[in-house]
């Protein structure tokens, strides 16, 4: 997570330009690296392919020795019939969506406020603010389990959506991302609306802000994947079935179904689901934000 | 005391035009930075900074979830964690973890961003299969890797077989249990450094390796000899990124093994969770904590010091 601080420039450019080659034949050694890539891609899909497969077949072909690829009985939608209808994971699915929707709401403005705080207005205390929050990022969050759980027992927080989201919204790391994208926008826009005596709100809100979508989205896409997949904190703060977010009702999912390994893989392929959508609409934005600022570290 | 000052010179017609207006803008601007840090600083408060004094105080009572003895201890929870053997014993898997973890984490990455840099075609596709994995959750992941790591019925058993090699135990056999969790953490992760180094290697001036062909140079001497070096801050940072997030690991080892066989893939946030949820102690779970986080801070600080060195 240091190393957001140490990464130069925040710049979005063009990461995906593919390096230019001039040359006339397609050289050996290209083609063997094309091979290898390949055989490393199709080894990285065979898991999602695998708990496709098993997922498209009757419990009792799955359990089925010796492995088949194509099951004898033919491929059923049977088990995420089943998942859909009787598990909780539509509830879990709302549960996930609300709280990570929530932490990204209110990760986004209270750090983009922050942010700009820091990177722009010239206050008594920013200094040893800055000095607190980037020391703040030696922090692991496990250490900090015992005692939230302890405070959120006492806020009557356990199994809530609060108790979910509220410890979740404090990430010190997007306070520097969206500061250093802050420090790069010419002070003159400001300083011209200044003269004109906007205040400091109204330029927040009206110059700097619509300056900000790239990385606003950027921030916006980690937050959402970091909290769609957060498990630790959940977990401690959840217990209540019906409260439970995706990850973690999965996890309760595996100990009570055991061996229906069709709906494990239904389940499984269930959760999956949203996020490689998100991925494939927001490719572009995900890839640039990790290979500008490796910002999703921890 | 400055407020006072700043008020008398607003008040004081007197005073110089540039000089009231400069203490009124630096008035103004003392309101703006703490209004606009506020709700931040509300948070960061209550859910980072209180907990981690109170986790502090905690460490040195005998709170327990029953709340049976919250009376004040010394140093006695530290005192017993550093004669815990389960204490040391999940403390050296978790660096057993991350050194094994970090190794293939690092290189493979490595040869994966080499590779699709050649100027292979399709690289949205490679980019896509290798980083893929990294959007699930944990419990994705770990389902996933179960299901494969089935002794009968699991997929990797059955290639292996195939090739007449017999039937692996991958997850009860304490020789082997953690390397199957690398395995899965391998595949869930290493996309992310992949892109880091991708786009670190996208960024190596192109007419450094159009001089090196001038001059006779292959693509491996290229390789060892332009682009590793001018990638090392990227491996430096990989590496730190990934030493700190592997010693951190629970996810996986908790739903893949629940901490088994015999407690030989337990880690210490594993062990931090078990003795305060598990065995109701709090005070101890937190004194535990704070062992962990001065390792982190240790290596942070190693870590660091080596990069100035390097950079030096």
């Amino acid at each position: 997570m240091a190393t957001t601080l140490t990464t130069p420039a925040l710049t979005i450019s063009p990461a995906s330009s593919v390096p230019v080659r001039r040359k006339k034949r397609i050289a050996p050694s290209r083609i063997i690296a094309t091979v290898i890539v390949a055989i490393l891609a199709v080894t990285w899909m065979v898991p999602f392919a695998w708990a496709a497969i098993t997922a498209l077949k009757s419990e009792t072909e799955a359990a089925a020795t010796p492995i088949t690829i194509v099951p004898e009985s033919g491929f059923t939608f049977d088990a995420f019939a089943k998942v859909l209808q009787q598990g909780n994971i539509p509830q879990w699915t709302w549960n996930s969506l609300f709280t990570s929707a929530a932490i990204t709401v209110v990760t986004l403005v209270i750090s983009a406020l922050a942010a700009y705080a820091l990177s722009r207005i010239d206050f008594k205390g920013r200094k040893v603010l800055m000095v607190v929050i980037v020391a703040s990022l030696i922090v692991p969050p496990p250490v900090l389990i015992i005692p939230l759980f302890y405070q959120m027992v006492a806020f009557n927080m356990i199994d809530t959506y609060w108790g979910v989201i509220l410890p979740q919204v404090i990430s010190p790391a997007m306070v520097f991302v969206l500061k250093k994208f802050f420090d790069q926008i010419p002070r003159e826009l400001e300083d011209a609306a200044l003269v004109d005596g906007a205040g400091r709100i109204r330029i927040f809100l009206q110059v700097v802000l619509p300056l900000s979508r790239p990385i606003l989205a950027a921030v916006a896409i980690f937050v959402f994947i970091g909290a769609w997949n957060n498990f630790l904190w959940p977990f401690i703060v959840t217990n209540d079935s019906s409260m439970l977010t995706l990850p973690v009702g999965l996890q309760t999912i595996k100990s009570a179904y055991g061996i229906q390994y069709a709906q494990n893989m239904a389940s499984a392929l269930l959760a999956a689901l949203p996020l490689i959508v998100v991925f494939l609409f927001f490719q572009r934005q995900i890839i640039k934000g990790i290979s500008t600022t490796g910002l999703a570290g921890t | 005391m400055s407020a006072s000052t700043s008020i008398r010179s607003v008040s004081t017609q007197q005073a110089p035009a540039a000089e009231n207006k400069h203490a009124a803008r630096s008035r103004r601007d003392r309101i703006h930075g703490w209004s606009f840090m506020a709700p931040f600083l509300l948070f960061f408060g209550l859910f980072l900074i209180w907990p981690l004094i109170h986790g502090i105080v905690m460490s040195f009572t005998g709170k327990s979830l029953t709340g049976a003895n919250s009376s004040f201890l010394g140093f006695a929870n530290y005192a017993e964690a550093l004669g815990d053997a389960d204490m040391w014993h999940a403390l050296g898997n978790t660096l057993y973890f991350t050194v094994i973890s970090t190794v293939p984490l690092v290189l493979v990455a490595l040869l994966m961003a080499a590779l699709v840099n050649m100027g292979l075609p399709a690289q949205w596709l490679w980019r896509l299969s290798f980083f893929a994995p990294f959007l699930l959750a944990s419990t994705v992941v770990s389902l996933f890797f179960v299901w494969m790591f089935n002794p009968q019925l699991g997929l990797v058993n059955e290639v292996l077989s195939k090739v007449g090699i017999a039937p692996v135990d991958w997850l009860n056999n304490p020789d082997i249990a953690m390397w199957s969790i690398v395995i899965a953490t391998l595949w869930w992760t290493v996309g992310f450094n992949f892109l880091l180094y991708l786009a670190a290697m996208q960024n190596i001036p192109q007419a450094h390796f159009e001089a090196a062909s001038l001059d006779g140079a292959g693509g491996w001497r290229q390789f060892f000899s332009i682009t590793l070096p001018q990638i090392n801050q990227t491996t430096i940072m990989i590496v730190i990124l990934q030493v700190l997030a592997s010693l951190k690991i629970f996810d996986q080892v908790y739903q893949m093994t629940g901490g088994g066989p015999g407690g030989t893939t337990r880690t210490i946030v594993q062990y931090i969770f078990e003795t305060g949820f598990t065995g109701y102690r709090l005070g101890y779970s937190a004194a535990i904590s704070y062992i962990f986080f001065g390792l982190i801070v240790v290596v942070s600080i190693a870590q660091f010091a080596i990069t100035r060195k390097r950079s030096a």
